[in-house]
């Protein structure tokens, strides 16, 4: 059944390949917060051959927008937003090095083909556990796109944020072979 | 005749917000601990026992359960001896959901739909009235993610297609929604009306307390029916496979047209926030 892997941030395909779909993961180091919003911008700074504000090298995407941090805390509830929104620029930015992505939903074709591609993954976070996340998240930093408020791009520093290998290097869905599995 | 201040309107709608978005009913917490022990899935038990601890900890931390606070659905019942004082009472309300938001370290996402650009305040509200005898007013706010909402369909079926129709559609939706709305959810089911009356209907029917019974037993057994298939389809916890796909399948239905045959499906996910107080 499923087994529990620790991982560390940036990803190498030597932390990719071993894993397989339904894999419980905790991930300790450095992801970087994007949504739609932010992804249209990174997409276009690379059109125009312009530098990101972070490396994309070996890094991890959280598709999410946290809620305000309250006093004494480093952000609000922080759970996965939907995935599919942002999978008209996954794979440009999976081919230029991004390792994986956090997220909630089935991811279209493309991207699993990107996946497949270059090594990446595609972790599912339980959506709707905010408050459980953020135990997790020991800190965050707004690094681009303030003017875009909760959609903005965060540094997080995660320790243990626990996940699920959705979508793995040999083109295994979770979302799909999951529900095959206890369909009736 | 009761004169009620509009200023106590707007605490009140601050309050609900902030409570309905860090304390998670208890008849959805009780569905998730009844569904654990039937889970076959590994992953699907597991999923329902972080939701939990999801809840223990948003209302410990008092911290939203979910990121997404929604927009705020506020459902005004408004007793016709009642006299709104001191204030205009739609403001009122809208004044209460801004506070409620930005006290309670709650995400702000109401936005323009062309541009984008978020409000910053989370209003506008969703008001819906409702005028009732007596002297009472009761306030209801139900923060609805967009999540749940984008796999949401006002639909209008031919009167040939009949309950058949209806079953069918509203399994195919859960279906295609897979794991996007965040399962296990709450199908909210609006039969008849007109379009919009329609859509209503299964918003309202998302409301309704877990483990409570339709009073129309013919809806009681259509209800049991829709939920044992959509319970078959796999989806499971999260979406990752399993048996509990939905808490719950509640209908509300009303006459409509002899030409029409309007359907809703509203879902409400497991984060089925929502709380009420009288005044
Ligand atoms: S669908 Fe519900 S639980 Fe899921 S992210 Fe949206 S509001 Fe939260």
């Amino acid at each position: 059944m499923s087994r529990e892997i620790t991982l560390q941030t940036p990803l190498s395909d030597s932390d990719t390949t071993p894993l397989r779909i339904g894999d419980r993961v905790l991930l300790s180091g450095i992801v970087y917060t994007a949504r739609d919003a932010a992804h249209k911008r990174l997409v276009d700074l690379m059109d125009s051959g312009k530098p990101l504000p972070f490396d994309l090298k070996g890094a991890v995407i959280y598709y999410v927008g946290p809620a305000p941090a309250p006093p004494g805390k480093p952000i609000g509830s922080a759970g996965p937003t939907t995935s599919y929104r942002m999978d008209a620029f996954a794979p440009r930015l999976i081919a230029a090095g991004l390792k994986g992505m956090i997220g909630k939903g089935a991811r279209a074709d493309t991207v699993i083909e990107a996946i497949k591609t270059f090594k990446a993954i595609y972790f599912g976070a339980i959506g709707g556990s905010g408050a459980l996340i953020a135990q997790s998240i020991v800190a965050s930093e707004i690094i681009a796109y303030e003017d875009l408020g909760p959609e903005a791009i965060r540094r997080l520093e995660v320790r243990n944020l626990p996940l699920f290998v959705v979508n793995d290097t040999y083109g295994g869905d979770l979302y799909k072979e999951g529900v095959e599995k206890y369909a009736e | 005749m009761k004169e009620i201040d509009v200023t106590r309107v707007t605490e009140t709608v601050e309050r609900l917000c902030i409570e309905a978005n860090t304390d998670l009913g208890e008849d959805v917490e009780n569905a998730f601990r009844t569904m654990a022990e039937t889970e076959v899935s590994p992953t699907g038990k597991e999923v329902l026992g972080l939701l939990l601890e999801n809840a223990a900890i948003a209302r410990r931390e008092k911290m939203p359960i979910c990121q997404d606070t929604g927009l705020a659905v506020v459902f005004m019942e408004i007793g016709q001896e009642v006299h709104f004082t001191n204030g205009d009472l739609e403001a009122a309300i809208h004044e209460g959901v801004r506070r409620g938001y930005q006290k309670g370290y709650l995400r702000k996402s109401t936005c323009h739909p062309f541009t984008r650009k978020n409000i910053g305040d989370n209003t506008p509200a969703i008001i819906h009235y409702k005028m009732v005898p007596g002297d009472n007013v009761s306030i209801t706010i139900e923060p609805k993610g967009g999540g749940s909402e984008n796999m949401s369909r006002v639909v209008m079926l031919t009167p040939s297609e009949g309950i058949e129709g209806i079953k069918a559609y509203v399994i195919q939706r859960v279906r295609e929604s897979g794991p996007n709305p965040c399962p296990p959810i709450v199908v909210g089911v609006g039969i008849g009306g007109t379009f919009e009356r329609a859509a209503f209907l299964a918003k309202k029917a998302t409301l309704r307390p877990i483990g409570t019974k339709n009073p129309d037993p013919e809806l009681e057994a259509l209800e049991k029916e829709i939920h044992e298939a959509v319970n078959r389809l796999g989806i499971g916890p999260a979406g990752l496979g399993g048996k509990t796909t939905a808490l719950a399948v509640h209908i509300e239905m009303m006459p409509c047209h002899i030409a029409s045959l309007p359907l809703a499906v509203n879902i409400q996910c497991h984060a089925g926030r929502h709380k009420k107080a009288t005044l």
